[in-house]
């Protein structure tokens, strides 16, 4: 394998775990709302939630380009106000990863909550837990194989996400050059055949691992909760 | 303790609408299904806000719709024992039990500690399991632990025995009577079970299509309960035991009762059950009859009820129910102040 490549791979492992570490308590905060929440408009927040997965990947990338771009209104704010820069970093890549996968993420989450019996929640309240508590210790445990496999899921997205990633940040080795983007480079130059099969084994061996990590973890915690 | 309640609530066509107030001890709410006694509970709980009234305990206001104050759940500091034990599955037993400890700031409710509401209840022998592998009596035994360890100043307990078989409740009705006796925590009980109010209630409210009917002490309120199920409750103490033919004496006001024999010591109190339709009337000292127990009493008032009638007498200032046909009342010319003899067919014994 080639420096290149092994580069790759290192910076879709960082982009893929930052994305899925980052978006996890947003993901987390809105399935809580769109399975407990009563407000005006939640059907609005339900539909933006879920935009990523209907649009075409290039169309949300270039909505990323014009919202967080170096111009875009809330780039140009992050970056005077706190340095924080997106386009065409490797952040960049991570922010489309998130974004892309953050559907995924929460519509599992979601359903994992709303199987938690608020009968429960509600024994735990007039036991003097404050709603917050409640959720901590009652609701969020309860549910921990649904966030599992919403994280392992917006992972999985972000390893194999293309489309937005390289209309927001392009395709630029060592910075956004994610391995599908590398994937796809190697397969346009002549000679690039063999390079592209070894990324594409080492894409399956990650994603298969990230499967049966989940399968394994989701196993224990049903086993603690029957063991007597 | 008290708890005043004055609340008025609509949940679809259902109304609910209720006035009372209690005494220490366990009040019991007494009602049919449908009769709106867990919404009540709820209310009080804090499940529900009502849409008028209030609800005070001990002068603590939890609810006031006119003053827009509402008290949430988590800051009452009344437990609830729900019909369907709901013990969080991810937890152990004993993490169940300390699990409302740490919410409970030291308030000035009952003080319960760890180790004596475990050996209270019996359930030291589950603490490290898990409340799947319980059973229904050893689960809801478990949740009346996990609400007293918060240290409530208000214990709620919506049917609790409800799911349960008839080994399962006889196994729990003398904890919760040890509650109520040694805890010191007063119980706001919810049953439509006569059998369970006579046996633990010391005030009693009736329910029926969410209006208060009736409020008092269970000797005066119980026999006007259920029509269906109607029967009278009677305080007693064991006088003496007869070994001979295995029976119990037992003194009360209304007169002596032979019982087959209780385990109860001489001196211990007593409450007795009897069934409107297990009660007899005759006009003459009845002899050379089979019943062991004749009571001597005044009819008082004779509600009929189709074919049959409610006949409540007085026994030298007991209350003793009897459910006679139409035409036995007729026949003996039943009516208010005529002296009778009350032949009672069996008794259920529950001690207090």
């Amino acid at each position: 394998m080639t420096a290149e490549e092994w580069t790759a791979v290192r910076l879709s492992l960082l982009v893929a775990v930052t994305a899925t570490a980052a978006s996890l308590p947003l993901g987390v905060a809105a399935a809580w709302l769109l399975a407990r929440g009563r407000f005006w408009g939640k059907s609005l927040v339900d539909t933006v939630v879920h935009l990523p997965l209907i649009l075409p990947p290039v169309v949300t990338g270039y909505l990323l380009l014009i919202l967080f771009g170096k111009r875009g209104p809330i780039g140009e704010f992050l970056n005077d106000a706190f340095g924080i820069v997106f386009a065409f970093r490797w952040t960049g890549a991570a922010l489309a990863c998130a974004v892309m996968g953050f559907p995924l993420m929460v519509r599992a989450i979601r359903l994992s909550i709303e199987a938690v019996d608020t009968r429960l929640e509600s024994a735990a309240g007039t036991l003097g837990a404050h709603p917050f508590l409640v959720f901590a210790t009652i609701t969020l445990p309860l549910c921990l194989p649904g966030v599992i496999a919403g994280a392992i899921l917006c992972f999985a997205k972000s390893m194999g996400e293309f489309g937005a990633t390289i209309t927001f940040v392009s395709n630029i080795p060592g910075e956004t050059q994610t391995l599908p983007s590398a994937i796809y480079t190697l397969t346009q130059v002549p000679g690039g055949d063999a390079g592209a099969l070894r990324l594409t084994m080492i894409s399956v061996v990650i994603s298969m691992a990230a499967l049966l990590g989940s399968e394994l973890l989701a196993r224990r915690l049903g086993a603690r909760r029957v063991a007597t | 303790m008290s708890l005043d309640v004055d609340i008025e609530h609509r949940h679809g066509t259902f109304r609910l609408s209720a006035r009372f107030v209690s005494q220490p001890g366990v009040t019991a709410l007494f009602g049919r299904s449908g009769s709106g006694k867990t919404t009540l509970v709820n209310i009080v709980g804090g499940l529900i806000r009502p849409e008028h009234g209030r609800v005070t305990v001990d002068g603590k206001v939890l609810v006031d719709t006119e003053r827009r104050l509402f008290v949430p759940k988590h800051r009452r500091c009344i437990g609830y024992v729900f019909q369907d034990s709901r013990l969080f599955p991810h937890l152990s037993v004993r993490q169940n039990l300390l699990y409302g400890r740490w919410f409970s700031h030291g308030n000035a409710g009952a003080v319960a500690d760890f180790g004596s509401v475990v050996d209270l209840l019996g359930i030291g022998p589950l603490l490290e399991r898990r409340p799947l592998s319980l059973s229904g009596g050893e689960k809801q035994r478990v949740a009346i632990g996990r609400a007293l360890l918060a240290h409530p100043r208000l214990l709620l307990m919506d049917e609790p025995l409800a799911s349960l078989d008839e080994a399962r409740r006889a196994e729990i009705l003398p904890y919760i009577e040890r509650l109520r006796d040694k805890a010191g925590v007063p119980i706001l009980y919810v049953s439509h079970s006569v059998a369970e109010v006579a046996r633990l209630a010391t005030t009693v409210v009736i329910l029926a299509d969410g209006k208060v009917t009736a409020v008092g002490p269970v000797l005066d309120i119980l026999p006007l309960a259920d029509a269906s199920d109607g029967g009278s409750v009677l305080d007693a103490v064991v006088a003496r035991h007869d070994e001979q033919f295995q029976l119990t004496i037992l003194a009360s006001v209304a007169g002596e009762l032979q019982v087959p024999r209780l385990s109860a010591p001489s001196g211990a109190p007593v409450r007795a059950y009897i069934r409107a339709r297990d009660v007899m009337l005759s006009l003459h000292p009845p002899q050379e009859i089979s019943a062991l127990n004749v009571l001597a009493g005044k009819v008082g008032q004779i509600t009929p009820a189709g074919a049959q009638a409610d006949i409540r007498l007085d026994c030298n200032g007991a209350t003793l129910m009897a459910r006679l046909t139409a035409k036995s009342v007729q026949r003996l010319a039943l009516a208010p102040g005529r002296p009778v003899y009350a032949v009672i067919k069996s008794v259920s014994f529950e001690r207090s």
